[in-house]
């Protein structure tokens, strides 16, 4: 049994992840209409800013996690205003293809200098052992990951669908016009949602440092399951990105359980299911 | 909002001369190579990816859906049909056969999958699709895993024709391709392909004037992956073996690339770009990741300032279509 509380712990970790990185993607999408395929490699370079900001310049792992994202939040910012920007009215899927040739220089840049092998990087101190809960051994950092998790997503969803701030990126997303009719400088809007995208996936790359190594490949594969928990949950709604995250990651947790040889495939097999019966996806509408 | 391909107005009406004397002078070029010394196996390898890239073409180009997973008919095709050399011994007609026929009933069961969601959804599920079938080959025993199937047999063609001999064979994949070249050539100026056309430019007006876009875009999907399969039993003769690069995702960005930057939508675009990229490899080849960040690199180049493509560029500046 405690094999099984341990599977369930991974997916749900692994479903954090999801749900950051699809959140993201969604967020993105709305107001830019790219779907953002560096998004694995910022993953990634969120993960190496808190490695080197570690062990370069000695700012612990709780400094790491805020300064990560807005680090890479920057770059991301950066991305936007030289290039992406250029973009707008063109077909979506040149902004596929231009973020997928970021990737490919992103990546290919740190495999040059880091190899394809893992950097270790230590769990704080405070968040290092493990907790017997009676049924399993739960280990601290894992559960931090998901709880802290859960809460940024919860915050997210708070920020775009309950605030004014959020109100304003919500009407900019179906009629940038009119919303710079009322004032409201949209462009610079669109720039730092870019940025928020990129921020939360440098968090989940900051997130994962301690319990997946750093590696230049580690957001070139995640990236693609994402792509699939995306068409699977649809990119209407916040909420649903959060839920199908989490939930995709729990069940693929049991796979690895119950039949652990479909564990990496499960969630494409479920994508094809999810457009056999509902095409547009759990909580889309038709795109 | 413009569709994907600038190229697509024909603009001053389409000349079919035009391409006839260009497919012409491609053909000569290509059938004098072995007498110019130029290393044969490279030409075999970069008309293979021509192949692919034009069959991934007939989709981007002419439909407007933009596959992120075409190297999943590439890979399916080249395992069996070395499967089928190797372990089951058959004759190589049969066995390029064999590879077609294995792209193209998994062409039919992705198409209906993947033609349920447009535009960049269609992108991401044929993605995902084809890193699904990357997962089973990299577990099922029959493809060697990270071996791949290596030493494959390349055998009398017809019971004649010794492909082990390099002029033999290059000739060989020359008329397959030229062959390949003409029915997609064939197929973008038949009615057919003016119906896919319509579609590309609206999809909503060909529904109206009573076309079933579905059955039209599966069908292109599906002779797509065909080609793209016969461009990877193809490949098998010259590598001499069959390996999971061929499934990988960064396969299927390498056709996305060089039809780009070939010039999407254009029909000899892909050959030029199937041709520098292939290139720009094999001088690279030392240099490690950085063949990777410079293949990003053109890609952001294209996508910014070059989104015609050579060919497409040429033909613009010339007021043609090619």
């Amino acid at each position: 049994m405690a094999a099984l509380y341990a599977q369930l712990l991974v997916g749900l970790i692994n479903g954090s992840f999801y749900a950051l990185l699809s959140l993201g993607l969604a967020v993105i999408f709305g107001m830019l209409n790219i779907i953002n395929f560096a998004h694995g490699a910022l993953y990634m370079m969120g993960a190496f800013a808190a490695y080197f900001l570690l062990y370069y310049l000695g700012v612990n792992y709780w400094y790491a996690l805020i300064m990560a994202p807005v680090i890479v939040g920057g770059i991301g910012i950066l991305l936007e205003r030289t290039m992406l920007q250029w973009l707008t009215g063109l077909d979506h899927l040149y902004g596929l293809l231009l973020t997928f040739g970021l990737a490919l220089v992103i990546q290919g840049l740190f495999q040059n200098y880091f190899g394809s092998s893992g950097l270790p990087y230590a769990i704080p101190s405070i968040l290092q052992g493990t907790v017997d809960l009676g049924f399993m051994y739960l280990p601290i950092y894992r559960a931090w990951v998901v709880v802290f998790s859960l809460i940024v997503c919860l915050l997210t969803w708070y920020l775009i669908e309950r605030t004014r701030l959020g109100a304003n990126l919500r009407a900019a997303t179906e009629n940038p016009t009119l919303v710079r009719a009322f004032g409201i400088n949209v462009p610079r809007m669109i720039t730092l949602t870019y940025g928020l995208g990129v921020g939360l996936a440098a968090l989940a790359g900051v997130l994962s440092a301690p319990i997946n190594q750093v590696r230049p490949l580690m957001g070139a594969d995640l990236i693609i399951v994402v792509f699939a928990v995306v068409v699977i949950g649809g990119m209407g709604s916040i909420m649903g990105s959060i839920v199908t995250g989490f939930t995709l990651g729990v069940i693929e947790g049991l796979t690895k359980y119950f039949y652990p040889e479909a564990s990496n495939t499960v969630v494409f097999v479920l994508m094809v299911l999810v457009l056999l019966v509902k095409p547009t996806g759990l909580t889309g509408k038709a795109a | 909002m413009t569709t994907i391909t600038e190229n697509s107005v024909p603009v001053s009406g389409r000349s079919t001369s035009d391409e006839m004397v260009a497919f012409a002078i491609m053909a000569l070029l290509l059938a004098s190579i072995p007498f110019t010394g130029i290393y044969p196996y490279f030409v075999m390898q970069a008309l293979c990816f021509a192949l692919f890239a034009c069959a991934f073409n007939l989709l981007i180009g002419y439909s407007g859906l933009l596959s992120f997973g075409h190297a999943m008919f590439l890979g399916t095709a080249g395992y069996a049909t070395a499967h089928a050399l190797k372990v089951w011994g058959v004759s190589p007609e049969l066995g390029i056969i064999i590879g077609v026929v294995a792209a193209a009933a998994l062409s039919v069961v992705t198409g209906l999958i993947a033609i349920r969601r447009q535009g960049i959804y269609f992108a991401m599920i044929t993605l995902a699709l084809s890193q699904l079938l990357y997962f089973i080959y990299l577990q099922t025993p029959f493809t060697h895993g990270e071996d791949g199937i290596q030493g494959i047999p390349q055998g009398m063609l017809f019971g004649v024709l010794d492909l082990s001999n390099s002029t033999v064979l290059y000739y060989f994949i020359l008329t397959v391709f030229l062959l390949g070249f003409l029915l997609i050539y064939r197929a973008i100026n038949s009615p057919f392909g003016e119906v896919l056309k319509s579609i590309r430019e609206n999809e909503q007006r060909a529904i109206s004037l009573g076309y079933k876009t579905d059955q039209y875009k599966l069908l292109a999907f599906i002779l797509s992956g065909t080609l793209a399969g016969l461009a990877g039993a193809l490949k098998v003769f010259v590598a001499q073996n069959a390996s999971l690069t061929d499934v990988h995702w960064t396969m299927s960005g390498e056709v996305v690339l060089m039809t780009l930057v070939g010039g999407l939508g254009t029909v000899f675009g892909p050959v030029i770009g199937a041709f520098v990229i292939i290139a720009m490899q094999q001088y690279l080849a030392g240099f490690g990741q950085w063949v990777t960040v410079i293949q990003g690199v053109i890609f952001v180049i294209c996508v910014l300032t070059f989104r015609r493509g050579v060919i497409g560029e040429i033909a613009h500046y010339f007021k043609r279509s090619l």
